[in-house]
């Protein structure tokens, strides 16, 4: 955990990647990451701290770079610079102990599969290319379509899901991957309010086994409630640390700007300066 | 069917199941990752590849081919691009602009050339050879076993069928990569798999099999195999594998059911003469295409039972 008791506001932007100073602890450790889509930055210059077995929310507003944050430190897009060690080791190192929930949007659900097909893409580590699904992982991925409530939707074709019902696929597959380290984007968009229930009770028990959680989270009322350690970022990191130091009026303010009214931040954010 | 079905018929027939099925395979992918047009796109860019690879060595062969066919891809993708910049259109409209011109190109280019002396023209880069591709020596069904007729199959027949078994292997070796990565490309590269390298081979994948193709059966086939086959296929299951399964069956159907219709269809309604055998293959799988849109078992899929949260 970040031992500072007052929220970390980063003010020395820009400062080169210091790979020595990653925290033996840390889940996720991001040093100096710069993401670009075209020539202006999406994520500039970042470092971020994710402690091992907690739940850590990354926030900001919409086009902030929260996404690219997590899909750059996975690889799932190129990163102009920066470094990423998962664990200690760098993450190219340690895919297997990573499952990764994309944007339920970023597929195509119509494509030609059924529930069960999917969960079982969470097997491919185990199994590799060309290995035989055994009975014992078949059961396996009948079990974490259990865990979050959709054991008898194993033949339904995806197509024919509710968005609650394929985010919960989606979850499952991650659970399938039996990972150390659970990154999630949005995993709570544009679902009902009993999936919402069912995947944070599914999280806050893998939180519970010892396992690492940290998700893309828009909801800013339901942050304190889910979360132990928030990431505020607009393209620049802006501030990191526990929920009730971190998650303040005025780290929200920096985040977001004029964007949110200040009464708003005050429901939302614990007051600031406490300790 | 006697000695000359297999003396007349049976090659042909042949061929044309290996290289549909050949097209076939790489299309289902294609048309779930929404990029079908990269297979219309490829086949039509072959042809200016194919023609100029000739007129630089002389011969019609299967190596110089396809590094001709490799070439005129590039050049296709650096005029898509700089039509698309230049020009700032949508990409869909600049592939469309690009590879019809190179293709009437690549006409304009085989007219002008002297190709007398061998198997290359106008009419045969749409519609292959198909009907000439027969086994003079075989002297019936014996003749599979004997090594001297066997000597003398067309060498379109050896060529198409290495170049289906190639790819019928690699769509098994690779499935576990083909179905992750086209489904949730974010996720194949989060669990290490090269998603960029699966897309690349699939395009590559798809341009030996229309350059093979093309010299044995002509562009109209390619085009058609990539899309109906696979197409008519999606409409009958929701399973990736099941879908391939009736999308060889649907290529094996169109390649038999068009090249018998193209040489009896005609009689059976009065007329003298057979039609082409590669038009009439095309024209059988875009009915399979139709019967399965109006009959397949999944053809309403989008959006059922689906209840959008808000």
């Amino acid at each position: 955990m970040t031992p500072s008791s007052r929220p970390a506001i980063a003010a020395d932007h820009g400062r080169p990647a210091r790979p020595d100073a990653i925290p033996a602890e840390a889940a996720l450790a991001v040093r100096g990451l710069t993401v670009s889509y075209g020539e202006k930055p999406a994520v500039f210059s970042v470092d971020a701290t994710f402690p091992a077995q907690s739940m850590s929310a990354i926030i900001g507003p919409n086009g902030a770079g929260k996404s690219t944050l997590l899909k750059a430190a996975l690889g799932v897009i190129p990163r102009l610079s920066g470094e990423v060690h998962v664990f200690g080791r760098p993450v190219k190192e340690a895919r297997e102990r990573i499952a990764y929930v994309p944007q339920r949007a970023s597929v195509d659900w119509d494509f030609p599969a059924t529930v069960m097909d999917v969960v079982q893409m969470g097997l491919y580590r185990r199994v590799g290319l060309l290995g035989r699904l055994s009975g014992r992982m078949t059961r396996a991925a009948r079990d974490c379509l259990d865990r979050v409530g959709m054991a008898d939707f194993g033949h339904r074709q995806i197509g024919q899901l509710s968005g609650g019902q394929q985010q919960r696929v989606f979850l499952a597959r991650a659970l399938a991957q039996d990972a150390d380290l659970y990154l999630l984007d949005e995993p709570f968009a544009g679902v009902d309010a009993a999936t919402e229930r069912a995947i944070i009770d599914v999280l806050k028990a893998l939180e519970a086994e010892g396992r690492t959680v940290v998700a893309v989270h828009h909801d800013l009322s339901t942050v304190r409630a889910y979360f132990d350690h928030v990431f505020l970022i607009n393209v620049r990191r802006i501030a990191e640390g526990p929920v009730e130091t971190t998650f303040t009026t005025e780290a929200l303010q920096a985040t977001y700007g004029g964007r949110l009214a200040a009464a708003h931040l005050d429901e939302l954010a614990v007051a600031g300066g406490r300790a | 069917m006697g000695p000359e079905f297999v003396q007349f018929s049976l090659t042909p027939i042949l061929i044309g199941i290996f290289a549909s099925v050949a097209c076939a395979l790489p299309g289902n992918f294609l048309i779930l990752r929404r990029q079908a047009l990269i297979g219309d796109a490829i086949s039509h860019v072959v042809l200016p590849g194919i023609v100029v690879a000739f007129l630089v060595t002389g011969v019609v062969a299967a190596i110089p081919m396809l590094l001709g066919a490799a070439a005129a891809a590039v050049v296709a993708v650096v005029l898509i691009e700089a039509v698309k910049r230049l020009g700032s259109i949508e990409p869909g409209a600049a592939m469309g602009v690009v590879f019809t011109t190179m293709f009437a190109a690549g006409v304009l280019i085989l007219e002008q050339t002297d190709t007398s002396d061998v198997h290359l023209d106008v009419q045969h880069a749409l519609m292959g050879n198909l009907e000439t591709l027969v086994w003079f020596r075989a002297t019936g069904w014996e003749s599979l076993l004997d090594p001297a007729a066997l000597a003398t199959v067309p060498d379109e027949l050896p060529r198409m069928a290495v170049v289906c078994a190639l790819l019928v292997a690699c769509t098994v070796v690779f499935w576990r990569w083909l179905k992750i990565a086209t489904f949730d490309e974010g996720f194949a590269r989060a669990l290490g798999i090269p998603a960029s390298a699966v897309g690349f081979g699939l395009v590559i994948a798809a341009a030996v099999a229309a350059v093979t193709a093309f010299d044995a059966v002509g562009s109209i086939i390619v085009i058609a195999m990539f899309v109906c086959p696979p197409a008519a296929a999606r409409l009958m299951t929701n399973r990736l594998a099941h879908q391939v399964w009736w999308s060889v069956g649907f290529a094996t159907l169109s390649a038999v059911l068009g090249y018998v219709f193209a040489g009896y269809g005609p009689l059976w309604f009065g007329a003298e003469n057979a039609v082409s055998a590669a038009g009439m293959i095309a024209a059988v799988s875009g009915a399979i295409l139709g019967l399965a849109c109006l009959f397949g078992p999944h053809r309403s899929r989008v959006g059922v039972g689906r209840q959008e949260a808000p």
